[in-house]
């Protein structure tokens, strides 16, 4: 009998994805790209729905529950885990919904006036058992990992729309959403790429050896010259690592300074974001905010004698605020910060906020 | 009869004598007046634009050489061959003059008139062409006479000038008279600057001097190895340097015997700061300090005896450092510390020697404040501010620019350090100074500029292209985790690395600028330099 087979597989899967995330975080596993953690997540989570034992809708939301409470933890700044765990959380309850044949594709936000004629609680405790909803749930997670696959061909195809010739484009470090963006552009039209450093890291090499390969004009500028340089450039294109619940970002450290350089310039702020790094997390948590790894990449060893008598920091992600932000492209399209609120409850269940 | 004072003096005499005795000017006489006519026309139309010369030409048809039948109005009377047929003085003057007049006697008064009327346009239009061109040719034209609201006469600085080959050409030509070797730029420039010199430091410009040299004072050789190299920064730390190579050199100066020291000395001073020029562009104060000194040296009186006047000299230079940068900064750090209050978080960027100064004298004022030192790449100048304050004791914090949206809630000031002041009210300083201010606006953190006098500067600029420095490319790159992303950058056509040296603040992001004459804003820039220049 397979069962317990599957049960041990299954667990050493989950431990195994839980130590990459560890690892991936603090800089020293291979780095991944959100796009890869996501694909990955969702692949788990097909694999637990398949493979765990559960009779219920409500069973199989505990233990995704539990099990995506444990993938956050181990990283909580690859909010991709949280993302991917609370989109399939929504399309159980959907399935469930509909396999139940009731109409819920109303508003299921609270409202005012559903409280007072629903007449007492009507929670839903998904303990009904439902046989098909097994396949109904892989056939959704499925078409949620074609999503996925696509990503970033869905935002490069937008890219001629926003791309004129002759433009000068500032970008900082490396996103792979925004090299492929640029990427699609250049076979059509020619432009001329900056591309700020982003010390320590200095992933802005790597995005500025990668664009000039294919082609492309491209200039490494040190981040203290973004603001000297910003008088000529005609628009910033971004990626981030996190969209949050306010249309604001948790982006690569130095995006607020471009961020603010772009607005007194009024030069446009693109951002170029998947729908799958759209996050309900707000930023007034301070202490969970923030990501530092470790202060050798700025003050290495070497200056040894005043190492122990100086704080040094190397913080990880910025803040922006929505206000400096102009447009986000996604892979349903182009949308304005004040639009994020309502595609967040389009993908996520308010109860699903907190895991 | 001369265009305005260009023509030379032995031909002009002769001409006015004739002109004055009414005579009629000899056939020689003429030919040479064409031909000096001829040669001005030239030099002059080679720099001028050829759009502005239309209207001139109609009145100078004395320069049409090509065959007479030309109507006077021609873009071809600028085309007109060096090698003018001499014999053709008759038919020549009758061109001229509008009225076809065969006879010389008749077109001489017509001639005078018509020159005269010449001259008037000329001096007009070339007023108005000095602001336009930028190729002054080395003439002599009269200055202006200084007036309060005169235009200055602006000649445009050679090193931002690199992407014209007239000018290129000029200056080569000038170092080889000087004797100096010409640096050539290193790498692919980013096409914005191709204005600006690239040089590279693995390729020094003593490399290229001969030993010994006979032409350069060693301790200026060994303050140019010292500019390029690095190994002497700041704008303070270049001033002091210079101005201890000049008292070097004047001491070991002597006056060649038919010569005179204030004239002399000058002339052997430039090529000297072309070296340094190529070693490293100028500074602001740099440049402030170079123009004293040749005030010093020229007003000093021909009767004076050489000894007197070498020490007189060395007197102003001890005079100029102790009272423009070593008062000036004890007068900062006096009124500074009124505005650095206890339990203070004082962001500063960069290594700037005044501000690093302030600090520690407040801190022996036992004021209670703590630093943050934000540094940026390539130069990571912070690293040695950071250096001295931790030797004094002071509690410090370091980053880096990319991190400076985070730390900035924690602080209370920011003080700046500035290499010149300009007179738009814009501070020019190390690259990414504006972007700090920038971020202190958005979160409404008082900045003050600390900032001695003698960098104020008349210089106008609105942005960092026009006119910045280009440091060495390859500073840029790194290493990390074993690889090297950009060492080939050379290689590939399409990248490009760009490591500029200074940027512009605009003043709206300033609060608050402290100089040895006060604290004033940074619109009042213009007030003390007029103020300085009555003075001097």
């Amino acid at each position: 009998m397979p069962g317990p087979y599957k049960e041990t597989d299954l667990t050493e899967r989950v431990e195994a994805f839980l130590s990459d995330l560890k690892r991936g975080g603090s800089g020293m596993g291979p780095l991944r790209g959100s796009a890869e953690t996501a694909r990955e997540t969702t692949a788990l989570l097909r694999r637990i729905t398949a493979q765990a034992r559960w009779s219920s809708a409500g069973d199989l939301m505990e233990i995704i529950r539990k099990e995506g409470r444990r993938m956050t933890a181990a990283q909580p700044s690859e909010t991709t885990v949280g993302n991917m765990v609370r989109r399939v959380l929504k399309m159980i309850r959907e399935e469930y919904a509909r396999s139940r044949g009731s109409s819920e594709e109303a508003d299921q936000q609270e409202s005012l006036h559903k409280l007072l004629t629903s007449g007492g609680l009507s929670e839903e405790n998904f303990r009904q058992h439902l046989p098909a909803l097994k396949t109904h749930l892989i056939e959704a997670i499925n078409e949620l990992l074609t999503e996925l696959e696509g990503t970033t061909d869905n935002i490069a195809m937008q890219a001629l729309e926003h791309i004129h010739s002759n433009e000068v484009i500032m970008t900082i470090g490396r996103s792979r959403t925004v090299e492929a963006f640029l990427k699609d552009a250049a076979r059509k039209r020619k432009f001329h790429v900056i591309v700020a450093e982003c010390a320590p890291f200095c992933q802005g090499h790597e995005m500025a050896t990668s664009l000039s390969e294919a082609g492309i004009e491209t200039t490494v500028i040190a981040d203290a010259a973004i603001f000297a340089v910003m008088s000529r450039v005609n628009k910033v294109i971004i990626g981030t690592q996190t969209v949050l619940a306010n249309g604001g970002l948790r982006a690569v450290n130095g995006t607020h300074t471009l961020a603010l350089a772009a607005k007194h310039h009024s030069t446009p702020l693109i951002v170029c974001a998947p729908m799958f790094k759209l996050s309900p997390q707000f930023p007034n948590e301070e202490d969970t905010f923030h990501k530092f790894v470790s202060p050798q990449e700025v003050l290495p060893f070497t200056e040894g004698e005043i190492l122990s008598k100086v704080n040094v920091h190397c913080p990880v992600f910025d803040y922006v605020p929505p206000e400096l932000i102009t447009l986000f492209i996604s892979n349903i399209g182009g949308h304005a910060p004040s639009y994020i609120y309502r595609l967040m409850s389009e993908l996520y269940h308010p109860d699903d906020h907190e895991l | 009869m001369a265009d305005s004072g260009v023509t030379d003096g032995s031909g002009r005499n002769e001409i006015e004598r004739a002109k004055s005795e009414g005579k009629e000017l000899t056939k020689e006489e003429k030919q040479r007046l064409r031909k000096e006519k001829k040669q001005q026309k030239k030099t002059k139309e080679r720099k001028d634009d050829k759009a502005s010369q239309e209207s001139e030409k109609e009145k100078k048809p004395l320069t049409s050489a090509a065959p007479v039948s030309q109507p006077p109005t021609q873009t071809a009377i600028q085309k007109a061959p060096s090698a003018v047929p001499v014999p053709a003085p008759v038919s020549v003057p009758a061109s001229e003059a509008p009225a076809p007049a065969d006879k010389p006697a008749k077109s001489k008064a017509e001639l005078k008139a018509e020159r005269r009327a010449r001259q008037e346009a000329e001096r007009a239009s070339k007023q108005g062409k000095k602001g336009e061109t930028g190729q002054q040719a080395a003439t002599g034209k009269p200055k202006a006479p200084p007036n309060d609201l005169q235009p200055v006469v602006k000649r445009l600085p050679e090193h931002i000038q690199v992407d014209n080959p007239d000018v290129l050409k000029k200056l080569a030509k000038k170092l080889e008279r000087q004797q100096i070797p010409l640096r050539s730029d290193y790498g692919y420039k980013v096409s914005l600057f191709s204005h600006l010199h690239q040089y590279s430091r693995k390729a020094p410009l003593t490399q290229q001097l001969s030993i010994p040299s006979t032409v350069i004072h060693p301790a200026i050789v060994r303050l140019g190895l010292q500019y390029s190299q690095g190994i002497v920064a700041g704008s303070n730390a270049r001033s002091v340097a210079l101005l201890h190579a000049f008292i070097q050199v004047i001491r070991d100066y002597t006056t060649p015997p038919n010569e005179e020291l204030s004239r002399d000395l000058v002339n052997k001073l430039k090529p000297y700061i072309s070296f340094l020029n190529q070693c490293r562009p100028l500074s602001a104060s740099m440049g402030n300090a170079i123009k004293y000194i040749k005030k010093e040296i020229s007003n000093i009186p021909s009767q004076c005896k050489e000894e007197e006047a070498k020490s007189k000299l060395l007197n102003c230079i001890e005079c100029y450092i102790n009272e423009k940068i070593i008062l000036a900064a004890k007068a900062i750090a006096k009124s500074s510390i009124e505005k650095i209050s206890d339990g203070d978080v004082i962001l500063v960027y960069g290594c700037s020697s005044l501000v690093n100064h302030i600090l520690c004298e407040a801190f022996e004022k036992n004021r209670k404040f703590r630093v943050i030192v934000v540094d940026s790449r390539p130069r990571l100048e912070g690293r040695e501010a950071l250096r001295r304050l931790v030797q004094r004791g002071i509690s410090c914090t370091y980053v880096l620019i990319s991190a400076v949206s985070y730390i900035l809630p924690e602080v209370s000031k920011v003080f700046l350090g500035a290499h010149a002041l300009l007179a738009n009210g814009y501070v020019m300083s190390r690259v990414g100074t504006s972007q700090i201010a920038l971020v202190a606006k958005a979160f409404n953190v008082p900045v003050l500029v600390c900032c001695e006098t003698y960098k104020f500067c008349e210089r106008v600029q609105t942005d960092s292209f026009v006119s910045n420095e280009l440091d060495d490319p390859d500073d840029l790159i790194v290493t990390r985790k074993g690889k090297t992303q950009l060492e080939n950058w050379q290689q590939v056509p399409s990248l490009g690395l760009l490591n500029l040296v200074y940027d512009v603040t605009p003043p709206d992001f300033v609060d608050l600028v402290i100089t040895d004459l006060g604290m004033i804003p940074c619109t009042s820039v213009p007030v003390v330099l007029r103020v300085k220049n009555v003075d001097q």
